[in-house]
C-alpha cells in the first residue's frame, strides 16, 4: 500500500518535471527541473531496490552532466526568446511522429514483458555473489562483457573526438 | 516500533545537533588558531575566552535584515543556500562513528544507517552540492559572484576527478563501497588504509581542500580580486546557511579521511593485544580525536599558505594530481590482482 502511494508520487513527480522541463521559459529553470526530476527517478531506483544504479544517476546525471549543461547555458545567454520557424506546424507533426513511436516501444516492451515473466528473477538467482554493486558487477563481466566493452570503447573515442576537437594542433 | 523509528530518529536527532554545534565551534577554533599563528589573542570579549563568540555571532546573523536584490532570480537566490546546506547535512546519514556498541543491554549502532553503496552515495551527494554554489553565483545577477561562482564549480569539478580515483584505489583494497566494511577491512589487514596508500591520502588530502574551497585553494573567495565571492550579495542567515555548509563540508571530508584511511572508530594497533589498556577509551571518541586531527591540519594550512593563482591550481589539479591518482589505482589494481 505505502509502496504503491510512494511509486505513484514519484512518478507523478518524475512526469509533472519533466513537462516543466519543456514548457518554462527560463532556461536555467529548465535545467534545474532536470536535476529535480533525475533526483526523483534516481529515487524511483532506490525502490526498486536498485541502489547503485540510484548513486550512479546521481552522481553521473544530476551531478556531473547536468552542471556542464548549466554551464553552457549560463555562459552562453539565452534571455532573447527563440525565432518562430516558418512553418509551425512542421515541429508539432515531427513531435507527434516522435511521440507515437516512442508509445510504439513501450506497447512493445509492456507486451513482451507480460508474454515472458518473471526473468529477471532467475538470473539473480544464479549470480553467486551478494549485494547490488557486486551482483550489477558480475553480469557486467560475464553476461554483458561485449555490449560493455563496446560502451567503454564508444566511450574512449567520444574523449579522444573531443581532444581532437579541442585542439586542432597538438 | 523501538528498533525501527525511535532509535534512528534518536540518532538522525542527535547527529545534526552535534554537527551544527561542531560547526559553529570550528568557526571559533579557526579564528582562535589562526590568531595565535599571528601571535593575537582572538575572540576573547564573550565569555571566558570567548567561548560563547558563537552564540552572539548566531544571534547576530538571525537579527540581522535579509535583502534579496531587486534584480535577482528569487526563487533560485533563495533555493541557492539551502541546496548547498542540505548534502552537506544528509551525508552523515553513512558515517560510521562507531561499531555495533551495547547500551543498557540494547544493542545500537553507531551509525545511522550502514548502506551497500555508502561511499558512492557520499560521492554523489557531494556532486550535488556544487549546484548552490553555481547558483548562487547566477541567482545574484552580479558581476562579482558570477565570476567567483563560476571558479569554484570549474575547481570543484576538476579536484572531483582526483578525490573520486583515490576513493576508488580504497575501494579496491577493502573490497566493498560499505563504510562500515572499509573500517573492518581495515581491521583485518592490520593496517590503516594510510600506510598502505600514502599517495592516494596525498592526493584525498590536497583534493578535499580544494574541494571545500579552503585555503590554498579559496579562489572562490579572493577578496583581493572577487570581493566576498559567491555569497557577495546573500546576508544574514542565508548568508550563514553557506558559511555553515562550508564548515559542514570540512567536517564531512574530515570524517570520510577517517573512515577510509586512518581506521575510522579503531584505536591506534587494533591487533596488538598489549595495547588492550586503550580500550578504556570508547570508538567513536577515536573517531572524533582522529577528526578533530584533520580538521586542525585545515586550520594549520590556512595559516600557514599563501594563495594559489588560478591557473596555477587548473594545473596543479590536472596534470599533477588526477596523473597520479591514475598511476596510484592502476598499481593498486595491479597489486592486488597479484596477491589474490
Amino acid at each position: 500500500m505505502i509502496e504503491a502511494i510512494a511509486f505513484y508520487f514519484i512518478a507523478a513527480c518524475i512526469l509533472g518535471f519533466a513537462v516543466l522541463v519543456v514548457s518554462t521559459k527560463d532556461t536555467v529553470h529548465s535545467v534545474l527541473f532536470l536535476v529535480l526530476d533525475f533526483l526523483f527517478v534516481s529515487a524511483l531506483y532506490v525502490m526498486l531496490g536498485a541502489q547503485f544504479l540510484a548513486a550512479i544517476q546521481v552522481l553521473v546525471y544530476a551531478g556531473g552532466i547536468v552542471v556542464l549543461y548549466l554551464f553552457v547555458v549560463m555562459l552562453v545567454n539565452l534571455k532573447r526568446p527563440a525565432e518562430a520557424h516558418q512553418d509551425p506546424h512542421r515541429r508539432s507533426k515531427l513531435g507527434f511522429g516522435l511521440a507515437g513511436a516512442v508509445l510504439a516501444e513501450f506497447g512493445v516492451i509492456v507486451a513482451y514483458g507480460y508474454a515472458r515473466p518473471s526473468q529477471a528473477i532467475a538470473a539473480t538467482a544464479s549470480i553467486p555473489v551478494a549485494g547490488n554493486t557486486e551482483q550489477v558487477g558480475w553480469l557486467l563481466y560475464t553476461s554483458y562483457l561485449i555490449p560493455f566493452e563496446i560502451a567503454s570503447m564508444l566511450l574512449l573515442v567520444a574523449m579522444i573526438g573531443a581532444i581532437v576537437l579541442a585542439k586542432r594542433e597538438l | 516500533m523501538i528498533d525501527t523509528f525511535l532509535i534512528p530518529l534518536l540518532k538522525i536527532v542527535v547527529v545534526l545537533n552535534a554537527t551544527l554545534v561542531g560547526v559553529t565551534y570550528m568557526v571559533l577554533l579557526e579564528r582562535k588558531v589562526i590568531a595565535w599563528a599571528q601571535s593575537r589573542l582572538g575572540p576573547m570579549r564573550v565569555g571566558p575566552y570567548g567561548v560563547l563568540q558563537p552564540v552572539a555571532d548566531a544571534i547576530k546573523l538571525m537579527l540581522k535584515e535579509d535583502i534579496t536584490p531587486v534584480k535577482a532570480d528569487k526563487w533560485v537566490f533563495t533555493a541557492a543556500p539551502i541546496i548547498s546546506m542540505v548534502p552537506a547535512l544528509i551525508v552523515y546519514a553513512v558515517i560510521p562513528f562507531g561499531p555495533v556498541v551495547t547500551i543498557f543491554g540494547h544493542p545500537v549502532s553507531l551509525f545511522i544507517t550502514d548502506i551497500n553503496v555508502g561511499l558512492l552515495y557520499i560521492v554523489s551527494v557531494a556532486s550535488v552540492g556544487v549546484y548552490g554554489i553555481i547558483l548562487a553565483g547566477y541567482a545574484s545577477n552580479s558581476k562579482y559572484p558570477l565570476l567567483a561562482s563560476l571558479r569554484a564549480s570549474a575547481q570543484l569539478i576538476s579536484y572531483e576527478v582526483a578525490v573520486t580515483l583515490t576513493l576508488v584505489s580504497v575501494i579496491l583494497m577493502a573490497g566493498s563501497l560499505s563504510m562500515v566494511s572499509i573500517v573492518n577491512a581495515q581491521y583485518n589487514a592490520n593496517v590503516w588504509f594510510v600506510f598502505v596508500q600514502p599517495l592516494a591520502f596525498g592526493i584525498f588530502f590536497i583534493g578535499s581542500l580544494a574541494e571545500t574551497n579552503r585555503a590554498p585553494f579559496d579562489m572562490p573567495e579572493a577578496e583581493q580580486e572577487l570581493t566576498g565571492g559567491f555569497h557577495t550579495e546573500y546576508s544574514g542567515m542565508r548568508f550563514a546557511l553557506f558559511f555553515l555548509a562550508e564548515y559542514a563540508n570540512m567536517i564531512v571530508v574530515s570524517s570520510v579521511a577517517t573512515t577510509l584511511f586512518l581506521g575510522g572508530w579503531l584505536r591506534p594497533f587494533p591487533n596488538v593485544a598489549a595495547l588492550h589498556f586503550l580500550d578504556i577509551i570508547p570508538s567513536w571518541t577515536w573517531f572524533l580525536i582522529k577528526s578533530f586531527v584533520f580538521l586542525y591540519i585545515f586550520i594549520w594550512v590556512r595559516a600557514t599558505l599563501p594563495r594559489y593563482r588560478y591557473d596555477q591550481l587548473m594545473r596543479l589539479g590536472w596534470k599533477v594530481l588526477i596523473p597520479l591518482a591514475i598511476v596510484n589505482l592502476v598499481v593498486t589494481g595491479i597489486i592486488r590482482v597479484l596477491l589474490t
